[in-house]
């Protein structure tokens, strides 16, 4: 037993925790009043009301009006969630449903970006007469404002998201296929293919994530493509350590011992037994780490060594607010910054969700 | 853990070291076109370049070159810097190493600082408000790149306040106070991210550990609360956390980076950073291969001590 229990993996921000805790999930009761419909359905209007007073009435001061629309937000929030609990029982989970739904909106944005009626995203030329610095007015021509250059943040944001996912939605699938197989084969195998993958997983475990992506970033161009392929690596050793040791657990299960007594070759016992298994939780992990390497594109970027301006990204986006322009105009850095939170947010929330469903090893078999 | 089985641990952390370099030497070989012409600029002489080449060692094997690089690295030379000013690596490297690790340190120190205390007001009362609330928190904190956090940090504190300077680096040298003064903010910024992480991980391990008997004899006795959560309870559950602070190195080392390259501090980061920007891949190998070789042996180093703290993982291991 004791080489099933592998060191938890180097990356992902919040499966650390629960991975290296000593008691995973611990039982918690958590106390909280009896739903009531119709204290729900108050708020929840309510909410809705003090949000649309702000965004209509209140239009000479960004900060107050960013302020009065959270309120409203919060309250609408509990509104909801308490309704939520009265109508479908107390395991109603609001927040988990709006991430799923920003996600929804973000992807679908992204992938239909051309065809919405958004402002100009990175022609120069073509933003000449546009308004420079215009704070965000949801009502106006440029909801989330423009930036330095008269482009318009809203456009940028959604090109942005474009950018990011593809690149880190890409590196995880790449990292999931290769160091699925790679993983799968050092498990099944063991002995001289174990020992390799071992110290191959241990060498880019060695060299710290973002060190990795600048030392890569030194030598190559910085297109999409090779942004991708530097993340996958990221995303390689630790989809690699998962695969394996899934695999030594699905070996030593009857269902395997009975395909093999039924005299299935190796290939069929791996490819139809066992990856059908290991698949799901890989792919919970996936959620995980596109989280990560979402962060870790935008910090590249950030740090100007992955998309290029004026190609937008968020990372670079929020590159464009340091210094001077930050203090004058604070919205250039929160608007991709709140879109960056959100989205890594949602990812980490959801993951961490199908991580606990799908684990084998928190499923206490 | 037994004398047997660290000797393998070193045995394998050599044997990951060597790959690493080996890595971090192959570097130059994904780069596009000649290194002779991106050292020179465009425009030269076949025999200027072919002279850079000979010189740079590029004609000779592979592995003959990887053995000359690594055996100079070994002797503490890494090689000259190939934009202006042409500096020696090791030397800028020597002089950066230490704010970076003054910076992680601190960090670290501050994230333990806050994250103990807040972790026990979470356990105490688990599933209580005030715990949900620092579950919430922290779990949202989670998703704040370090770069986002400092941008934050800065116009709170250094912009709308006006408390902290930005930009500002004193050395220890010049007295503490003033040193401790300017490394505030950045050190804050990097504690944040490690802070969420060890409070979570200790809450969840506290809360465990309170559910133990033991626990129950002691609070029958009459002992006090903070007697409970200090000398029972926090030692058993601060297992995970050690391991934890291994596992967060890499993410510790990435966010003493980007805070330093925010606040322009003369650390590794910035070192790394301008380098990589003006493609000076022979100071990105030397930053790379130090770095790596500190991470992998205090992880290493972590490793083997947990062994020696954590008696039940002395026997379910050996």
């Amino acid at each position: 037993m004791s080489e099933i229990v592998e060191r938890p993996v180097v990356t992902a921000a919040t499966a650390d925790v629960e991975m290296a805790s000593v008691h995973p999930d611990a039982e918690v009761v958590v106390r909280r009043r009896q739903p009531k419909a119709w204290r729900g359905a108050v708020l929840f209007v309510l909410g809705l009301a003090i949000a649309l007073v702000a965004v209509l009435a209140i239009r000479d001061n960004g900060w107050i009006q960013l302020l009065v629309v959270l309120v409203g937000f919060g309250v609408w929030y509990a509104g909801a969630s308490e309704l939520g609990r009265a109508r479908f029982g107390p395991g109603f989970d609001l927040l988990g449903w709006l991430c799923t739904a920003w996600l929804v909106v973000l992807v679908l944005a992204a992938i239909f970006a051309p065809l919405l009626p958004l402002g100009e995203s990175e022609d120069l030329t073509k933003s000449i007469l546009e308004p420079a610095n215009a704070t965000p007015d949801l009502l106006s021509d440029h909801p989330l404002g423009t930036n330095n250059f008269g482009l318009d943040m809203l456009a940028r944001v959604v090109y942005g998201a474009r950018a990011s996912l593809v690149v880190s939605i890409g590196a995880v699938l790449i990292g999931m296929v290769i160091g699925g197989a790679i993983g799968v084969l050092a498990g099944y195998y063991r002995r001289a293919i174990d020992a390799v993958v071992g110290v191959g997983t241990n060498s880019l475990l060695a060299v710290p994530p973002l060190i990795l992506l600048i030392a890569l970033a030194t030598v190559l161009e910085p297109t999409l493509y090779n942004i991708a392929l530097a993340l996958s690596l990221l995303a390689l050793p630790s989809m690699i350590r998962m695969a394996r040791a899934n695999t030594l657990t699905f070996t030593q299960r009857e269902f395997v011992l009975a395909a093999k007594s039924m005299g299935a070759s190796s290939g069929r016992v791996m490819l139809r037994e066992i990856v059908p298994n290991v698949v799901l939780p890989l792919a919970s992990y996936a959620m995980v780490m596109v989280s990560v390497l979402i962060v870790a594109e935008a910090s590249l970027s950030f740090l100007g060594l992955g998309v290029q301006a004026p190609s937008p990204s968020w990372g670079n986006m929020i590159a464009e607010g340091e210094g001077e322009a930050f203090k004058q105009h604070p919205h250039i850095v929160l608007v991709p910054g709140a879109v960056l939170f959100l989205t890594v947010f949602s990812f980490n929330l959801l993951g961490e969700k199908a991580r606990k469903r799908f684990d084998p090893r928190a499923a206490k078999l | 853990m037994t004398v047997r089985s660290v000797l393998k641990r070193l045995g394998e952390l050599v044997i990951v070291l060597l790959v690493v370099s080996f890595g971090t030497f192959m570097l130059v070989s994904l780069m596009p076109g000649d290194p002779a012409v991106s050292i020179l600029g465009e425009g030269h002489s076949q025999a200027e370049y072919a002279a850079v080449r000979a010189d740079l060692g590029l004609n000779d094997p592979v592995f003959e070159r990887y053995l000359h690089w690594l055996g100079d690295a070994l002797s503490g030379d890494l090689g000259t810097s190939i934009v202006p000013p042409y500096v020696d690596v090791a030397d800028r490297i020597m002089a950066a190493l230490p704010v970076s690790v003054e910076l992680a340190v601190l960090g670290m120190t501050m994230a333990l600082a806050i994250s103990v205390p807040l972790a026990m007001i979470s356990a105490y009362r688990a599933g209580g408000r005030l715990d949900r609330m620092i579950s919430a928190g922290t779990f949202g904190i989670l998703s704040v790149p370090s770069f986002l956090a400092g941008l934050l940090i800065i116009m709170v504190f250094a912009n709308q306040l006006g408390w902290f300077p930005r930009a500002e680096w004193s050395r220890l040298s010049e007295g503490i106070g003033q040193n401790l003064y300017h490394a505030f903010l950045p050190a804050l910024t990097i504690a944040l991210a490690e802070t969420a992480m060890f409070t979570r991980i200790l809450r969840n391990d506290l809360i465990g550990t309170l559910n133990e008997d033991y626990i129950l004899a002691a609070k029958a006795k009459g002992m006090g609360t903070m007697h409970i959560l200090f000398s029972d309870a926090l030692r058993p559950s601060s297992f995970s956390l050690v391991t934890l602070m291994g596992i967060s190195l890499g993410r510790l080392i990435g966010s003493t980076i980007i805070v330093e390259y925010l606040f322009a501090l003369p650390g590794m980061g910035s070192l790394i950073i301008g380098a990589a920007d003006n493609g000076d891949f022979v100071m990105v190998q030397g930053a790379v291969l130090v770095i790596a070789v500190i991470y992998v042996v205090v992880n290493a180093l972590i490793d083997i001590s947990y062994g020696y703290l954590d008696p039940r993982i002395r026997r379910a291991h050996v």
